[in-house]
């Protein structure tokens, strides 16, 4: 592999993995939020 | 006469309040989110187009960019839970709980990233993806350790139990970064080899420099935007499973 | 505090003495390891001297796992922590009284392997000041680290195959010091010693009076 390959997997795989990490947060944030009541959501 | 009462955790109903809002975002959150998503943008723009090739690291500085990015985030990150882990001992509110090991969990994603890159760079550089080089070894040496946090999480046990011990070594793994730093680099530093921070030029040249510092804003940006989603996650989570045991609780009422 | 702490360690080791965990199973481990090393890396290939340093220190942390899981499992089973924690002992004591007792079984398996290693390796254990400094300054930290992961293991309900994860991290920079030291002291490497030994001192340090101090928390929540 050329080091253009290399340089892209860097970018690529990075920018993916916080994209998907990105995803499963706001997802599984979406699904609790409905099992919750709106008085729990205090955030801090 | 008994209760029915439904196992599952079920939405409330608003009753004419204002509609729940169904997601961990917030205005703010939204706000930051813009702003993070252009400035990736930007960044991939300049980092990857418009930015010239280093007189010394050639392209691979374009690595660098997010490699220096990611670790300085991971670090934010332990130190955040190393403040959460000491509050939370001394109040001993759910908050600081959650908030450690949210930051711990992004902070090891982003040192995993850190050792990818890093690894990236190496494979152009040295032509191998690993060395014993100071910074990677390191990385990898806390990596583990703050792995070790989160395996802790998730053994079963009552939530102040967990909080506690998780505090204990969030502070006891804080403390061993700069001792394995020296360690580590007592140890390799001792072999010239082509360190990933050593030969980053200092005389960048100005649209490198502009390029380095936007990636780290950028990155520090994405890491507080994800914290925040993350710790409300964890705080609704608590919630809901709270809610789960009052509703079983309530049910075995019932039936008495 | 020191005589509680005392009194705790000599608990530790009169209960250790009679059971004899540490004499009938850690250290026969301690100098299988070192058989399987040889196994391992081939003796006639001239490593095995080479490697000493760092093996033996190796060795001390995988036996030092094993001795903090069995010091920690002995208050489990009977309870013995909580009888402590009422017993009015300040946290403090308790932890020392434990760091000590570790140390003791520490420091008698060092001696083994080093003899064991010595006939078997044929190594020369040289620069005696430095090696006596340095294996000290080391099973202090690990002593001192070892105790507190054991508690947090003890909290978290025998969670035996996490001790290893959280507390082996922890004491990479105690093996990468330890071996450095020692390779200086045998004279295979150049260099001054007493560096490492000032990192492990710090370590020590800081992990003891961690140890202390956190220990409380530690045991209150029951």
């Amino acid at each position: 592999m050329s080091s253009t390959a290399y340089i892209a997997a860097a970018w690529v795989g990075t920018f993916v993995t916080i994209a998907a990490y990105a995803a499963w947060i706001l997802r599984r944030g979406r699904r609790m939020s409905k099992l919750v009541d709106e008085s729990d959501r205090r955030w801090m | 006469m008994t209760i029915q009462q439904p196992v599952e955790p079920v939405p409330p109903t608003s009753g004419g309040r204002v509609a729940a809002s169904t997601s961990t975002s917030s205005r703010g959150t939204r706000i930051l989110g813009f702003a993070v998503l252009a400035g990736l943008v930007a960044l991939v723009i300049f980092g990857v187009f418009i930015s010239p090739p280093d007189a010394e690291l050639g392209e691979t500085i374009r690595i660098l960019y997010m490699h220096v990015p990611t670790v300085s985030a991971a670090y934010v990150a332990f130190v955040v839970t190393a403040i959460a882990s000491g509050m939370y001992l001394w109040r001993r509110s759910e908050f600081w709980d959650l908030l450690g090991a949210s930051s711990a969990e992004l902070g090891v994603l982003f040192f995993a990233l850190t050792i990818f890159n890093g690894m990236m760079w190496g494979k152009i550089t040295w032509g191998v993806f690993w060395r014993w080089e100071p910074r990677l070894t390191t990385t990898t040496v806390l990596f583990l350790t703050y792995l070790g946090y989160l395996a802790v999480r998730q053994v079963p046990s009552n939530v102040r139990t967990r909080g506690t011990v998780s505090a204990v070594i969030g502070i006891l793994a804080v403390v061993n970064i700069p001792i394995t730093h020296k360690a580590v680099d007592w140890w390799r530093g001792l072999h010239q080899e082509k360190t990933i921070f050593g030969t980053v030029d200092p005389d960048m040249r100005g649209t490198q420099l502009f390029t380095a510092y936007l990636a780290l804003v950028v990155f520090l940006g994405l890491f507080v935007w994800l914290l925040i989603h993350r710790f409300r996650l964890a705080w609704l989570t608590e919630r809901a499973e709270d809610r789960g045991l009052d509703t079983a609780i309530a049910e075995r009422r019932a039936e008495a | 505090m020191i005589r509680d702490a005392a009194l705790v360690a000599g608990k530790d080791l009169r209960l250790e003495w009679r059971s004899r965990v540490g004499i009938g199973q850690v250290l026969p481990f301690a100098v299988l390891c070192v058989l399987l090393f040889a196994f391992a890396l081939d003796p006639d290939r001239n490593i095995l001297e080479r490697a000493t340093a760092g093996l033996f220190w190796m060795i001390v942390l995988f036996a030092a796992v094993l001795t903090v899981q069995r010091t920690f499992a002995v208050e489990g089973d009977d309870g013995v922590l909580d009888a402590l924690r009422l017993s009015g002992l300040s946290p403090a004591s308790i932890y020392l009284g434990k760091v000590a007792a570790l140390i003791a079984q520490l420091v008698v398996l060092e001696v083994v392997l080093a003899v064991a290693m010595a006939v078997l390796y044929d190594t020369t254990f040289r620069g005696w000041l430095l090696v006596a400094g340095i294996a000290g300054l080391a099973t202090l930290g690990i002593a001192g680290a070892g105790a507190s992961y054991g508690v947090v293991g003890l909290r978290l309900g025998g969670a035996e195959t996490l001790l290893p994860l959280l507390l082996l991290p922890l004491l990479a920079p105690v093996l990468i010091a330890a071996t450095r030291g020692f390779d200086i002291a045998f004279g295979r490497a150049a260099g001054p010693g007493w560096p490492w030994a000032a990192l492990l001192g710090i370590f020590a340090v800081v992990y003891l009076g961690l140890g202390a101090i956190l220990f409380r928390p530690l045991m209150e929540d029951a």
